[in-house]
């Protein structure tokens, strides 16, 4: 008996549109075929290759229906406890944090042509590991020409941008000095030597009643443009600011 | 094929073991008779139930190849370092606090108070570059021996990833003591991770849970470097085992392959 193309849709290819919409399996030479093979791979109907209790227009044999059926329990119940574990895991990288304003004295402790040393919380609830130092002066207009600078108080991360180590301010040269490879920075912390790939990065900064607060971290490349944070080690001039872009964690801009 | 007949050792005879003779028990087992018994009846009801016995023969008395040296054993030696570390870092878990204010103290604890805990300790440390350096000399043994190629590519690539996690082990536990070479070690280590582009960043956030070194860094470093990385170690581990003994070993690149004359005789 043979079936035309005309009825080729039983119920469960409903279910199952891929198995109907494949390709027949090539023919093999008759020569090559036993009588059980040739009854076997002549159609793909159940019904015509002599399946026992074959429905009208079936295609996919019960062994492979209960196949599928169970692979795919499988993969529903391994996705239920490792999808929300993996987005548990990764939950960090898509969240945003939160850096409140910090005083870190008061305006008139500083002067145009020094730093002084502060130190402020970065993270809290890690004891002294959440500390960082940063370097304080005033703003000083006829060097502080950087765009869009406005605010009365610069404060310069320690961190140094080659791979994070602290830099420390040496008054006599005027310049920030990296003691693990030796990058150098002049007095704004813009890089003059060695392998750091931009500008120390600074803290929005603003004066509240004579205090100078200071806000989240800031980068800026070479011509001391803002960016938002980046790691160290990843510049941001030409190509650098698409291949190393904001992340998602980036602290929100606190109000006043 | 010849039966292989081993020397017997020179001990006086004497001392030499003597069979007893049949009956001479008279028909009663002594102790250390009873107790032979007893382990060969255990070892038998659980190889009469999970047949055991022949994978184990499989996987240990296997032929080697003519010329097996000392540097064949680099790999079981860099097994033996990781189950080295497994144990020590076991025990080591159950001194170690990964809080940030706690990490520091408790690794002092360990070192200065715990009974034999500083040579504890001491193990897992010193035994991390000894394992290090094991797995770099097995894999020098695998190339210079050309034991890499076909049909053991597999191996090479599974030995890889497994240099890899030795490598992510070395990172990750490096932090745990919380001391400030640990705390900088690891800033440096994210912010390289960090420098990698496009995703770089991205790797970095995920190493720290969050844009700065934070609250749950630690944890999170030692949760991977106590669960996450040694199950797959293991795991790739027995991989390796398995497909070393599937494969068998190369021998040595100085020895050239004697084919059967028989076969090398020119076809008339």
């Amino acid at each position: 008996m043979l079936r035309t193309r005309a009825t080729p849709n039983g119920p469960l290819a409903v279910w199952f549109p891929a198995a109907v919409a494949r390709r027949p399996p090539r023919p093999i030479p008759a020569e090559l075929l036993t009588v059980a093979d040739r009854h076997k791979k002549s159609s793909p109907y159940t019904a015509d290759r002599g399946i026992p209790g074959a429905f009208e227009g079936e295609t996919v044999t019960r062994r492979r229906f209960m196949g599928a059926t169970t692979h795919t329990l499988g993969a529903v119940a391994a996705g239920a406890f490792a999808l929300p574990a993996l987005g548990f895991a990764l939950g960090p990288v898509f969240e945003r944090t939160k850096m409140p304003w910090q005083s870190v004295g008061p305006l008139t402790d500083f002067t145009e042509d020094t730093y002084v040393t502060r130190t402020i919380q970065i993270v809290s609830g890690i004891g002294e590991a959440g500390k960082s130092t940063v370097y304080v002066r005033k703003r000083n207009p006829e060097i502080d020409t950087e765009p869009g600078g406005a605010s009365a108080a610069i404060v310069i991360s320690t961190r140094c941008n080659h791979l994070g180590c602290p830099v420390r301010f040496t008054e006599a040269a005027g310049k920030f000095i990296c003691p693990c490879h030796g990058g150098v920075y002049d007095f704004r912390g813009i890089r003059e030597g060695g392998p750091p790939v931009r500008p120390l990065d600074r803290f929005y900064t603003r004066v509240d009643n004579g205090q100078v607060m200071v806000g989240p971290r800031y980068s800026v490349n070479s011509e001391l443009r803002r960016f938002s944070p980046r790691d160290p080690g990843e510049p941001l001039d030409g190509i650098g600011q698409y291949l190393y872009p904001s992340r998602f964690s980036t602290p929100e801009k606190p109000g006043r | 094929m010849p039966r292989l007949k081993l020397p017997l050792p020179p001990v006086p005879p004497s001392v030499k073991p003597q069979p007893s003779r049949p009956g001479s028990g008279n028909g009663r087992l002594k102790p250390h008779e009873h107790a032979a018994e007893a382990g060969i009846t255990v070892v038998d009801w659980i190889d009469e139930r999970t047949s055991l016995s022949g994978g184990l023969r499989w996987m240990m008395f296997r032929k080697v190849p003519k010329g097996t040296n000392w540097f064949y054993t680099l790999g079981s030696a860099a097994m033996f370092a990781f189950l080295s570390q497994a144990v020590t870092g076991i025990f080591l878990a159950m001194y170690y606090d990964p809080s940030p204010t706690r990490a520091y103290e408790s690794i002092r604890y360990v070192t200065n108070e715990a009974f034999l805990g500083e040579f504890v300790r001491g193990m897992h440390k010193w035994g991390s570059s000894v394992m290090v350096i094991l797995v770099f000399l097995h894999m020098g043994r695998t190339f210079f021996f050309g034991a890499y190629k076909y049909p053991r590519e597999l191996n090479w690539v599974i030995g890889v990833v497994l240099l890899i996690m030795t490598m992510t082990m070395s990172f990750t536990g490096y932090l745990l003591p919380f001391d400030q070479r640990s705390y900088w070690a690891t800033i440096v280590g994210v912010n390289i991770n960090g420098t990698g582009p496009l995703i770089g960043p991205y790797l970095s956030d995920f190493l720290r849970a969050g844009p700065e070194f934070g609250a749950t860094t630690l944890s999170r470093f030692y949760a991977i470097h106590m669960m996450l990385v040694p199950g797959l170690i293991a795991a790739l581990i027995g991989a390796h085992l398995y497909l070393v003994a599937k494969l068998g070993t190369t021998a040595p690149p100085w020895l050239k392959a004697k084919p059967d004359e028989r076969l090398t005789e020119d076809e008339v």
